[in-house]
């Protein structure tokens, strides 16, 4: 017996001693996944940067992740699994993993984490995220320029911050070039569901919208606006594939540089807790290329992506009313961002009822 | 096209795929099987027909393909609960995480490739009537199936020797057996057509109501389909009703929506499940008429000789 136990203490020693070996050698990068790493959409997006991540580091990083981890206590068992088998960096990549990302971390103060698109950091827990937002409102200059009828529609998801926020980007957008144009929204409170998705984007065009704008996940929408003739935008990844005559662009999410540059600095010890919230100027997400639209219209496109990455142009800048009539910014004034990550109001000219 | 006539039409794409997994579902209960794997039969259809389409070119090669998966499918689950007598309720449940995930596996390179989609046919003459010709004439050919599907286990299930012994085994596995009637056999057949009718409903979604393959596209369709059966009180023609019921209900709340009516989106999004629930109140009201027609033998083991 005692030879036994002398025997596994020996083993527990030297399984110890190279799992530091190899931790020193090489940085362990973990990530968890809400959905399935070739979803088409979110997830994927998160994958190729953690692909690109493996193909820049190289030997001097190692990765792993975990998919279809679904929201809630799972996502604390995954966590924690991926913090004891010897991750030094985790990113959770679901709004949904916040509160479970925040208890594990305190249980590994050692270990990094970084969670997308939440609002709570700690001393090992940063925060990222992306301004979509910037992408919708040139999505919504260019609906304006390609409606007849001056009515989009716009598939939502949930009503959270991130989506109203979107919905507001896309209106501003749209009324700095047309003025009384309109949008319809339906909320299809899934996600991912391409019949339910594609039963919005029929229920929209039958009621007269010629442009339609997703912020759920699926090409569902675009294969529909394809079949009825009319202009459609793509959501997280290029869908031009589903729609080769029909999108015009889309917001694709290229997370990869952000996590090569944080993996970079985990590396070379110098990772701090931080809340970045990148746009378009730092690459964090892109513009799919403009097409099936005159050149005036791509002319004009260009120019706004231009002016927001330099800087010059902030979607979010007065003078703006919220919908019910009352100002929120003043002429020139730009909203906060505390604001916009918060955001439960519609500004003026969404022809919808905010489900609270 | 008038918005009446669009929204029937989403409608009837919406439903079609309900009716048919919750018909063969019927069959298979009828038989006193509770296959809760509808979901995973589905899915496995929907993988199988977008991968033989692709392959083929032919979304009929596509559609054959998704009935071919759905029945083989359903034969494991058969093999299991009727051969090896394993519990139904766990066994259904393990067979639609394993259609779930082995759909994954199956479709991962058919991700984002462009779906063909099963062209509507148009019945001559019937086609050009006004207003139900567009409807119910100019339709694919899963929708025609779906409905010769159902007046087919109707006709099968109350005007045929095989249909009585089938709801015999169901109602009384053990008299059933006495009468000389092979039970597992019978069950296994039952089995077999409800894994084949989930396997066209999963084959209507990556071929006509979606054509595309992603993962986990079902949904939950399959769940609702085993809800319907109990709406429907085991009766064939209320599964259609209660299918279009459902889908008119969803559709109609998008409609609803997009109108611009201030009712809040979860409400509406709630809708089809709550008539659900009522429906199945009011129908559990009339506690004779409830067991009537519930298979009595539904969900037990049968084990013949011990």
């Amino acid at each position: 017996m005692k030879k036994l136990l002398l025997a596994l203490a020996t083993t527990t020693a030297v399984l110890g001693f190279a799992s530091a070996a190899s931790a020193q050698e090489k940085a362990k990068i973990c990530f968890v996944y809400v959905g399935s790493k070739t979803d088409g959409g979110w997830t994927q997006a998160h994958d190729i940067g953690r692909q690109q991540v493996e193909k820049e580091l190289g030997d001097k990083v190692e990765t792993q992740f975990l998919e279809n981890v679904p929201e809630g206590p799972d996502a604390e068992r995954a966590i924690e699994r991926l913090a004891r088998s010897g991750c030094g960096l985790v990113f959770t990549t679901s709004f949904g993993f916040m509160d479970a990302t925040i208890k594990i971390a305190q249980k590994f103060p050692d270990v990094k984490f970084e969670h997308a698109t939440g609002y709570k950091t700690a001393p090992n827990v940063a925060t990222y995220n992306s301004r979509f937002y910037e992408g919708r409102y040139i999505q919504g200059q260019i609906a304006a320029k390609m409606s007849q009828k001056g009515v989009a529609g716009y598939i939502a998801s949930f009503p959270i911050p991130e989506v109203v926020m979107g919905i507001n980007s896309f209106v501003i957008g749209a009324r700095s070039v047309n003025p009384d144009f309109k949008i319809k929204v339906v909320w299809a409170n899934t996600w991912f569901d391409p019949g339910k998705e594609a039963d919005a984007a029929k229920a929209l065009i039958d009621q007269g919208v010629d442009v339609l704008t997703q912020h759920t996940d699926t090409t569902a929408p675009m294969q529909v606006a394809a079949e009825r003739g009319i202009k459609a935008f793509g959501q997280a990844s290029d869908m031009i594939a589903a729609g080769p005559q029909t999108q015009l662009t889309a917001i694709v999410d290229t997370w990869g540089a952000y996590y090569v540059k944080r993996t970079q600095a985990f590396i070379d010890g110098k990772w701090e807790t931080t809340s970045s919230w990148d746009g378009l100027k730092d690459g964090i997400l892109t513009m799919a290329p403009y097409t099936n639209m005159p050149d005036d219209v791509k002319a004009m496109a260009e120019a706004t992506e231009a002016k927001i990455k330099s800087g010059e142009l902030k979607p979010f800048t007065g003078p703006l009313n919220k919908q019910d009539g009352t100002a929120w910014l003043k002429e020139g004034e730009a909203s906060d961002d505390a604001t916009l990550l918060g955001m439960n109001f519609y500004v003026e000219g969404v022809d919808d009822k905010l489900p609270q | 096209m008038g918005i009446v006539e669009a929204i029937l039409l989403s409608v009837i794409t919406a439903a079609t795929p309900l009716v048919l997994a919750a018909a063969g579902e019927l069959v298979a209960e009828r038989s006193g099987v509770l296959n809760l794997g509808v979901e995973g039969m589905m899915i496995m259809g929907a993988v199988c027909a977008f991968a033989a389409t692709q392959l083929s070119g032919s979304p009929y090669i596509g559609v054959l393909a998704g009935i071919a998966a759905g029945a083989l499918f359903s034969l494991l689950f058969g093999f299991l609960t009727l051969t090896l007598v394993a519990n139904q309720v766990a066994t259904g449940l393990a067979l639609t995480l394993l259609g779930l995930g082995v759909s994954g596996m199956l479709g991962e390179s058919f991700l984002g490739m462009q779906g063909i989609k099963l062209q509507p046919i148009a019945v001559p003459l019937l086609s050009q009537v006004p207003f139900i010709g567009p409807l119910l004439f100019r339709q694919d050919a899963i929708f025609y199936l779906s409905i010769a599907i159902v007046a087919g286990i109707h006709w099968f299930l109350f005007r045929t020797r095989s249909g009585l012994k089938l709801r015999a085994v169901g109602d009384s596995h053990g008299s059933a057996h006495a009468l000389g009637v092979d039970v597992i056999r019978t069950r296994y057949l039952a089995v077999l057509f409800g894994g084949a009718c989930a396997g066209l409903a999963g084959a209507q979604l990556s071929l006509v109501y979606t054509p595309q393959w992603v993962e986990n596209m079902s949904a939950g369709r399959g769940w609702i389909a085993l809800a319907l059966v109990v709406f429907a009180s085991w009766r064939p023609w209320r599964v259609v009703a209660g299918g279009y019921l459902f889908g008119a209900v969803s559709i109609s709340q998008l409609h609803a929506q997009a109108f611009g009516i201030g009712i809040p989106s979860q409400f509406l999004s709630s809708l089809p499940y709550m008539a659900t629930i009522v429906v199945l109140i009011l129908i559990s009201h009339n506690r004779r008429m409830t067991l009537i027609n519930t298979p009595a033998s539904l969900g037990k083991p049968f084990v013949p000789d011990r």
